[in-house]
């Protein structure tokens, strides 16, 4: 009863999850553009363009994919030997007990005739599969705590998803052991189906039970002879033996028979093959039920993400489906952490102490603002700091083990950015490049528009010059040898000849570059030299420098002028994510 | 020494692939063999506009990775390369950072002493494997081809870092142009910027040098534009061909990359250098090969 109102209700709950959660795949987007579609909208066009695909050539990449990518998970194996191992223990091994075990009367019993879960091979098989899948568990536990594997963060879901599995695959093993040692469930095989109530033959059969099978009797057992166990033995082959092998078979549960042994009459007596029994399959039901929530539920996403991005590209794949498979690939990442152990970016992370500029970090985080959950500002802004801060090396996509197209997403995110008016002093560096791309996502007038308000942000507005809160670093001494490279405060040994200015590319560029550009590289260095630090820093010129060098090299006294914009780059960068905070 | 730490970069995986696959090939039949770290990072350019600390820590994680192997870095990339060039000149001379760079390795197993060189592909090419190497190798020669040699401002400038060449009168690209067998014209805006780091900061700046450079780059009769460097390469290729670098008579001048050259030359096929794909796909280079 218990059992059948458990599994009913948990399915439930499995089947609701799912809809609920494959209906935000259709609801919700990642805020990377303008484009709406209603959610009815998009399921209709995903249907359509899974159609297209099932009846296109492309169905043999979704087969090949499906083969390599999802059933022997090569991206795994190509990252992580060991980690491959583990997963395709528990993932195998659990897959096959969910079909032969847990399913066997809708499954196994339809595919073999002589199915019984007592008989080889599936009696071995049972045990074979929950220690395979058990050492999956201590694989993953292994490298989550004690191996230390970098860049691999364990979360509360992390935690429940092992825990779940070693209850379920534990509680089996156990129920099975407590089960071999068990009186009453002998006693009640014995009267379903013996085929005698013959006292003495009942003894017979008993007293082989106990002495091969490892039942553990409440009866005194004195004159064990030979005859009587032969006599035994051949009871049990006409009534048992269709039914029964070996117990040794299922050497995992054999192993905790003998463990239990001594105790084996408490055990039965305080009924726990029945408590077994509930805990099994209540964490089994619980699993199922909670599995949509869980993360757990990368075994409906994960293969979704894999397949979807075998056969879509940005390009001719209609805008609504990139929307839907975007928001899904967030839940088929399983935080595994491949990308940010790959990132190119782990330096900056580490050096500006902005974990978000991780990617595993940033996908969670998207999560979080996709499900619509409370994100504190400071944290929002991080979060798009991290974004921003990508070099777009593409190696996230190309490890990822779930198939995430994560490429795509930073890039829809930086150029939405952009256009919703984003301006933070480093969107005016190499890190604009990709998006600027042809072909990157973003609009050309959003972009300059979003440059020009970060470069007004950090304009001085004239005035006179007053004392700056941030002292420029110019090196360590300023009267040491114009020679020393270092030394960026070489711009006292300007003399004016204005070199710089007449060699500079983007002075060249304007017709008046005074106006497009407030203050000429001479400029800058005369500033210096007057104190005028400010002044210097709040100039449109050092943002728009190409860093091509030709002044600094040029320059008859060693000034080292390039590399002192990008020191008033920093400091005017600095100055300005002050006031910000 | 004919072994080296191959570094990529973030550009060039992601974007000009042709470039990795054709320098392997060419450095293949030069005898020469490439390590690859996954270890190595960003070098830190992307980050010097806002945060110097920042920018040298990553540029010296990847030293370090290369100075473990006992390695020099054999860099395909110019900013990459001025970028670890400057780091390990500033990590030299500057006290505080030399410190700051100890701790964060220290915390990685990693140390780095400078004692290993980081050198520009181009530069192995011209002193390691030697000019005479490179000539051996050359099997079919380009006849009447005019090349613009396009030196890239980081690898080229400020000199005293990165050591790559004469500033003024840089040879070592002409002259391995000229190993090839084509001509490497002279034109006056050689030694200017392709416009690549104002992309996306102030594309108007950006386009506008790339368009000039093309069109003098043509008025010097050059075929192609002969670059070393992924962002030179793409200024000239995708986002020139997006603004139309074509000058009053429709003509544009594309680039191609240099190991490209040279391995057409040295008998590898187009597809052996990456050149199968594309709008300046090598057939047309072809035509200019002796057979």
């Amino acid at each position: 009863m218990l059992f059948h109102v458990s599994l009913y209700a948990s399915l439930l709950v499995f089947l609701a999850g799912c809809a609920y959660k494959i209906y935000g795949w259709f609801a919700r987007k990642v805020d990377t553009s303008d484009v709406e579609f209603s959610a009815s909208r998009r399921f209709v066009l995903a249907l359509g363009g899974m159609l297209g695909t099932l009846f296109s050539p492309r169905v043999l990449v979704l087969f090949k994919v499906f083969l390599l990518d999802v059933i022997l998970q090569r991206r795994i194996l190509k990252e992580d030997v060991l980690r491959w191992v583990m997963h395709m223990c528990i993932y195998g091994g659990f897959m096959l007990l969910l079909l032969m075990h847990a399913l066997g009367s809708l499954v196994t019993a339809n595919l073999f005739e002589e199915y019984a879960s007592t008989l080889n091979p599936y009696f071995f098989l049972r045990d074979f599969f929950g220690i395979v899948v058990l050492v999956g568990v201590a694989i993953a536990v292994y490298r989550r705590f004690i191996l230390g594997v970098p860049r691999l963060s364990t979360g509360p879901m992390d935690v429940y998803a092992l825990v779940i599995l070693a209850l379920i695959m534990l509680s089996g093993v156990l129920l099975e052991g407590v089960k071999m040692t068990s009186y009453s469930a002998y006693d009640r095989m014995v009267q379903e189906y013996a085929d005698t109530d013959d006292p003495s033959e009942l003894k017979a059969l008993e007293a082989y039970w106990v002495h091969t099978f490892g039942i553990v009797s409440p009866k005194p057992m004195d004159s064990v002879d030979s005859d009587l166990l032969e006599q035994g033995r051949e009871l049990h082959e006409m009534s048992c033996m269709a039914c029964h092998d070996a117990p040794g078979w299922a050497f995992s549960g054999y192993l905790v028979a003998k463990a239990v042994r001594p105790m084996a009459l408490f055990l039965d007596g305080a009924g726990f093959p029945d408590i077994l029994w509930y805990i099994h399959f209540l964490s089994c039901f619980f699993g199922l039920a909670y599995l949509p929530f869980s993360k757990m539920f990368h075994i409906i996403a994960t293969p979704c993400s894999l397949l979807a991005n075998a056969v879509m590209d940005s390009e001719r794949s209609h805008p609504a489906n990139v929307l839907t498979r975007q928001v899904m690939e967030l839940d088929a990442c399983t935080r595994c952490g491949t990308c940010s152990l790959r990132c190119s970016a782990v330096p900056m992370a580490e050096a500006t102490e902005n974990r978000y500029l991780l990617p595993a970090e940033k996908m969670a985080a998207l999560k979080d603002l996709v499900s619509g959950r409370k994100v504190s500002d400071r944290a929002r802004e991080a979060v798009m700091e991290g974004v921003y801060l990508c070099t777009n090396c593409d190696r996230c996509t190309v490890v990822c083990p779930s198939g995430i197209n994560l490429r795509e997403l930073w890039l829809g995110v930086k150029s939405r950015l952009l256009e919703t008016g984003y301006s933070r002093p480093f969107i005016l560096s190499p890190f604009s490049y990709a998006v600027s791309l042809p072909g990157g996502v973003s609009g050309e007038g959003a972009r300059s528009r979003a440059t020009d308000r970060a470069k007004e942000a950090l304009r001085h507005e004239g005035g006179p010059p007053g004392p700056v809160s941030t002292p420029l670093r110019l090196g360590e001494d300023r009267g040491a040898d114009a020679l020393n490279p270092v030394a960026a405060s070489s711009f006292t040994y300007c003399f004016g000849c204005q070199a710089c200015t007449a060699s500079c590319p983007v002075v060249a560029a304007y017709d008046r570059p005074e106006e497009a550009l407030d203050l000429l590289p001479h400029q800058i260095m005369c500033s210096l030299a007057l104190g005028l630090v400010e002044t210097a820093a709040g100039s449109r010129m050092i943002w728009d420098c190409l860093t091509c060098y030709k002044c600094q090299e040029y320059c008859p006294q060693l000034v080292r002028i390039a590399d002192i914009f990008f020191e008033l780059k920093n400091l005017a960068a600095r100055e300005l994510e002050a006031k910000a905070v | 020494m004919n072994k080296y730490a191959l570094f990529l970069g973030c550009n060039i995986p992601a974007r000009v692939p042709q470039y990795e696959k054709a320098a392997r090939a060419v450095l293949d039949r030069l005898g020469i063999e490439l390590v690859d770290f996954r270890r190595f990072k960003c070098c830190g350019y992307p980050m010097q506009n806002v945060d110097r600390e920042a920018y040298v820590l990553s540029a010296a994680g990847n030293l370090a990775v290369a100075e473990e192997a006992g390695l020099d870095m054999l860099v395909l990339c110019k900013c990459c390369y001025g970028s670890l060039r400057k780091a390990r000149y500033l990590i030299e001379r500057d006290e505080n950072l030399r410190r700051l760079v100890d701790r964060s390795l220290q915390g990685r197993g990693l140390r780095y002493s400078g004692r290993y060189e980081v050198k520009h592909f181009l530069s192995v090419l011209y002193h390691d494997v030697g000019l005479d190497a490179v000539r051996a190798g050359i099997t079919r020669r380009f006849q009447d081809l005019r090349i613009a040699a396009q030196y890239g401002c980081h690898a080229l400038r400020p000199s005293e870092i990165t050591r790559f060449d004469d500033p003024i009168r840089p040879r070592i690209l002409d002259e391995l142009v000229e190993a090839t067998g084509a001509v490497s014209v002279d034109w006056p805006m050689k030694l200017e910027c392709c416009g690549a780091p104002l992309l996306g900061v102030n594309d108007q700046v950006s386009r506008e040098l790339t368009r000039k450079k093309a069109a003098d780059g043509k008025r010097a009769g050059a075929h192609y534009l002969c670059t070393a460097c992924p962002y030179c390469h793409q200024q000239f290729d995708s986002v020139g061909r997006a603004s139309d670098l074509s000058d009053g008579e429709g003509q544009t001048l594309s680039p191609i990359l240099y190991p490209q050259l040279l391995g057409l030359s040295m008998g590898l096929g187009e597809a052996a250098v990456g050149l199968e794909t594309g709008p300046n796909g090598g057939s047309n280079l072809l035509s200019f090969l002796s057979t």
